[in-house]
């Protein structure tokens, strides 16, 4: 973890897409950094905006159709700002990615190889032996057994988690300074994503690459995080280190996605289990936001008068953390922020 | 298993939120549709199908001439001024005029009576020629894809051998044994266009015979021909509603070009291929005799292949997916 | 507990021929998805089924309600021999047995309403006569997985993943079945949404006494809901056991690993845990190891591995089975040819 500037430093990010339906707000103000050697994990359900705004900061978003404002510094240099060409000389070297569907994301007509030869060449002018060279090596790096002979295997001869390491493999073919990952892990196996990780975590100690981890199971995300952002309806509802967010959740929202975890500690005797906690209601729609905190209409606290009408600011959890600089910080967006760290019951009561 | 109220030996657990324990959704409609509702696209229904092809302008002109051709054609005797085979043989070769609006042909009949009235004859044979290739096209096709292994190798193999010949080499051969006519004529176009019904169907439902939702309905123990009737039939059917379209068009083509042959629409009876035909020798002399029916084909079969293309892009999930956009 | 089971396999077999690509097509060999399993489901009890993708335990489960034809062994559901069964029969089972499945997006007719998808059961059975009381049928079945009855008439794409999943449910109920199969069924749902469908399966297996194959590759939601539970490698049972035993004392090094793998959402605690990280991947179905077929991967793997392929046996003081030799080598020697077939050991 570092203090010095970060390596991505995305601020007030906005995103809004033309819908059938009318204006979606997927993203509504999100601001963070990624420090280098540092893993950020972005968490949230289907339709938090959290997929959207990183397709956003790497202009993948089809245009006409969404409108992004905002900063995304990489290294200084606005992602938002600068043209097209620059931002495809950034796709590889600057910033790498890994989709969910490593097959979707593979060419299914060309090898492996080739696939990894062309994304080195494209941002570095070597031979193609040299490339093919490289591109074995990186195999080898990701684990895939038999790099010699998978370089020549199309995807579809691969199992899901060989291709999953293929793709993290063209993805840290050009060395990115930083590596997006958009729920690399939610199509695999445990014991393939608990490779995949292992595998992340090791690269990322060897070459200091940032790393935003974006998904939805906050297992994974105890795991691999440094720090955690909550995202719900487009908002970053809670941010801090991986400790006091799983540990001591501020946001009621939160709170309530942890507490809906079955317990792998507990066992089950014979239906005496309570019923698992459970968020009542569904997410927001992104047309039709409500006004005030975007919790509200689901939140089972709604302790303060606000709720409906103000939107909470990211603020300080109080009595945590905040001697620790900025990139330690524990916020939390929300008028009922449970202080310092009732959740953590779940702790002491073992 | 101990009755289920029994609260378990050993310790309890403690519950980790405060958070209530409902487990009901609210009702749908209040406020809470999900983001995924709103980003999914919807499916294929008619009232949302109608409203996309509204947003078409070119296939709403074809649909609306079309629509035109077929008020035409049920009208036919109460607009045509003239009867069809009114002869008269002093205004035999009269150019358009205000008492002809397309002239009269060699025997000096009104050709805008003619071509009205062909309007009946074209369309009647397109959706009776395309009735019959739809019905046992998609027939053999549902269970073709449905059940594929030997079902499918043998019907295939045949609407094969039927795709083999060039369609209107078939439709001759077909009328030469029927004899010429126009009902052996309809029967013909109706047999050259089952293999395309029966491969667009099959290929159709072999995408959505492994859909889950007819895994579930099998699982409640529904049997093959209501599996077939109320799931894969009408989840198949938009490319077939696209194909219906364009065959109509190739329909009334082929009548045009087996009556242009002689073997279709028998003389005097109007029909746009025959009228057509008819008219070829006096281009130089009376150019309106062959150019007005010729126009009443080119106008009919294209609004048909617009409509078609227009469907085809609305009935299509991955146009609405489009539209929605941002997730890909 | 009571040992009244109310549905069996005994060396149930689900084998699909890999055809060549010659001109006819000749059966070249043979993916082996469920290969030999003997398994009992209680009356009334939860039986946990979990494995990684790939490993049958979906044929299993398709296999034991014939939506998937077993190709050997035997399926028994309340004493009377499915694999047997005429249309009429078969039929019957369909009523007594049911199968929520796991993408509610995609186990829905789009072009039908809720209604209508609820009412299907009603209609092919015939268990309610007339329109009304069959619209009453389906509103009682709505309000019981706790939707509102108002909403019968609507398609399923205006509604949320979590509300299809329970209009899923409510037409795998509408036969009344003794049994589901709950397929992956709530894998495709958000987690908040996840402990909704948990808790009302739970609620519901309370009230209707049913007996559930709970289908999952999440191991936290198996041990939640399941009082026994059966891990399956490669087409086999590999470990069965009462929920705390084999989630909690694994016997078998395979559900070891996979129980290591499953993460926990609490940082302190996955910073200080051994993770057990299996090497390579699974092996093709298709060509299945001899012997133990864990054992290309297994880290104890020792001399009779290749040579026995093991038995389900007593393991572990918690009362579980194991198909494992470190519990002593007991089960069915290699025959030599397929000895001499199999793949080699990797290094």
């Amino acid at each position: 973890m570092t203090v010095t500037a970060p390596l991505l430093e995305v601020e007030d990010l906005h995103v809004r897409l033309r819908t059938p339906r009318g204006t979606a707000s997927v993203v509504n103000g999100l601001s963070y950094t990624v420090g280098a050697g540092e893993t950020v994990a972005v968490v949230g359900e289907s339709g938090s905006g959290k997929s959207v705004s990183v397709l956003a900061l790497l202009g993948l978003l089809p245009a006409g159709v969404a409108t992004v404002t905002g900063r995304a510094l990489l290294d200084g240099e606005d992602l938002l700002a600068m043209p097209a060409d620059r931002l495809r000389q950034l796709r590889g070297p600057g910033v790498g990615m890994v989709f969910q569907d490593p097959m979707t994301s593979l060419n299914p007509v060309l090898t492996v190889g080739r696939q990894l030869v062309e994304g080195i060449r494209a941002h570095v002018d070597v031979p193609k032996a040299v490339a093919r060279r490289r591109a074995v090596e990186l195999l080898g790096e990701v684990g895939l057994p038999g790099p010699e002979k998978a370089v020549d295997r199309y995807p579809h001869e691969l199992s899901g988690g060989m291709r999953q390491r293929v793709m993290i493999a063209i993805a840290l073919s050009n060395s990115p300074a930083l590596l997006i990952a958009d729920e690399a892990t939610t199509a695999l196996d445990v014991t393939v994503q608990a490779q995949i990780i292992d595998l992340v975590q090791r690269l990322q100690a060897d070459h200091g690459t940032g790393v935003v981890w974006i998904t939805h199971d906050l297992g994974v995300v105890a795991g691999i995080a440094d720090r955690v952002l909550v995202m719900y309806g487009g908002r970053c509802v809670e941010d801090g280190t991986v400790d006091d967010v799983l540990e001591r959740p501020a946001h009621p929202y939160t709170r309530g996605l942890l507490g809906a975890l079955p317990d792998l500690a507990v066992a089950r005797a014979d239906g005496g289990l309570p019923d698992l906690a459970t968020v009542p209601g569904t997410p927001p729609a992104p047309t039709d936001l409500p006004a005030g905190c975007v919790f509200w209409p689901r939140c089972p606290v709604r302790a303060d008068p606000r709720c409906e009408t103000e939107q909470p600011p990211l603020a300080h959890v109080r009595g945590q953390s905040r001697d620790f600089g900025p990139s330690l910080a524990h916020r939390a967006a929300t008028w009922c922020a449970e202080d310092g760290g009732a959740p953590g019951t779940t702790e002491e009561d073992r | 298993m101990t009755t289920p109220a029994d609260p378990g030996p050993g310790r309890t657990v403690p519950s980790t939120q405060p958070a209530p324990q409902t487990v009901t959704d609210r009702p749908p409609g209040a406020g809470s549709d999900t983001a995924a509702g709103t980003l999914r696209p919807a499916r294929p229904r008619w009232r949302e199908t109608l409203g996309l092809l509204a947003r078409n302008p070119t296939a709403l002109i074809a649909a609306l001439v079309v629509l035109g051709m077929i008020v035409v054609a049920l009208l036919d005797e109460q607009l045509a001024p003239e009867g069809p085979n009114e002869i008269d043989v002093g205004a035999r070769l009269q150019p358009p005029s205000p008492d002809h609006p397309f002239g009269t042909d060699d025997l000096g009949r009104d050709v805008f009576s003619r071509v009205i009235l062909g309007a009946a004859v074209s369309l009647r044979v397109g959706l009776i020629a395309v009735s019959i290739s739809l019905v046992v096209g998609t027939l053999i096709g549902l269970l073709a894809g449905f059940y594929g292994k030997w079902v499918d190798d043998v019907l295939m193999r045949l609407m094969d051998m039927l795709f083999a010949f060039p369609a209107v080499l078939l439709a001759i051969s077909i009328v030469a044994i029927l004899g010429p006519g126009l009902t052996n004529t309809t029967i013909a176009i109706g047999i050259v266009y089952i293999p395309i019904f029966a491969r667009v169907t099959r290929s159709s439902v072999l995408g959505v015979r492994e859909e889950v939702y007819v895994r579930a309905a099998r699982s409640v123990g529904s049997s093959d021909v209501r599996l077939l009737a109320r799931h894969v039939l009408p989840n198949a059917a938009p490319p077939i509603i696209v194909q219906t379209s364009v065959s109509l068009a190739f329909a009334v083509l082929s009548e045009a070009a087996l009556s242009f042959l002689g073997l279709g629409t028998q003389p005097p009876d109007p029909s746009w291929g025959l009228m057509l035909s008819e008219g070829r020798g006096y281009i130089e002399l009376a150019w309106w005799i062959a150019v007005f029916p010729g126009l009443a084909i080119f106008l009919l079969v294209l609004s048909f292949n617009l409509l078609g293309d227009g469907l085809r892009d609305v009935l299509d999930p991955r146009q609405r997916t489009a539209m929605s956009g941002g997730r890909q | 507990m009571s040992d009244d089971v109310l549905v069996s396999a005994r060396g149930l077999q689900v084998h699909f021929p890999v055809r060549g690509s010659g001109l006819l097509r000749r059966t070249t060999g043979a993916v082996r998805a469920v290969d030999g399993v003997d398994l009992d489901i209680r009356r009334g009890e939860t039986l946990g089924l979990v494995g990684e993708s790939g490993c049958g335990k979906s044929t299993l489960g398709n296999a034991l309600l014939r939506l998937v034809e077993p190709t050997g062994g035997s399926v028994t559901f309340d004493g009377t021999d499915v694999t047997g069964l005429s249309a009429r029969g078969l039929r019957d089972l369909r009523r007594r047995a049911g199968m929520v499945f796991q993408d509610p997006f995609a186990s829905l007719d789009p072009r039908r309403t809720v209604a209508q998808t609820v009412a299907e059961p009603l209609e092919v059975h015939g268990l309610r006569s007339g329109k009304r009381e069959r619209a009453a049928r389906v509103g009682e079945l709505l309000e019981l997985v706790g939707l509102d009855p108002a909403v019968a008439g609507r398609y399923p794409h205006e509604f949320s993943g979590g509300q299809r999943q329970r209009v899923g449910i409510a037409r795998a109920l509408a036969g009344e079945p003794d049994f589901l199969v709950c397929d992956e069924a709530i894998a495709s749902l958000d987690v908040s949404v996840q402990a909704q469908v948990l808790n009302l399966l739970r609620r519901l297996q309370r009230r209707l006494g049913l007996t559930y194959l709970f289908i999952s590759h999440d191991l936290s939601a198996v041990r939640y809901l399941s009082d026994r539970i059966a891990v399956m490698y490669l087409g086999r049972v590999v470990e069965v056991g009462p929920a705390a035993a084999v989630g909690g004392d694994p016997q078998m090094p395979y559900t070891q690993a996979l129980l290591s793998a499953v993460p926990l959402a609490k940082p302190a605690e996955e910073r200080a845990r051994e993770r057990i990280v299996l090497t390579g991947d699974v092996p093709s179905p298709a060509a299945v190891p001899s012997g133990c077929r864990f054992r290309t991967r297994c880290p104890y793997v020792f001399e009779p591995c290749d040579r026995v392929d093991p038995a389900l046996q007593p393991a572990g003081a918690a009362g579980q089975v194991a198909a494992c030799h470190l519990h002593g080598v007991v089960g069915t020697p290699v025959a030599q040819e397929q000895d001499a077939a199999a793949p080699s050991r990797r290094p």
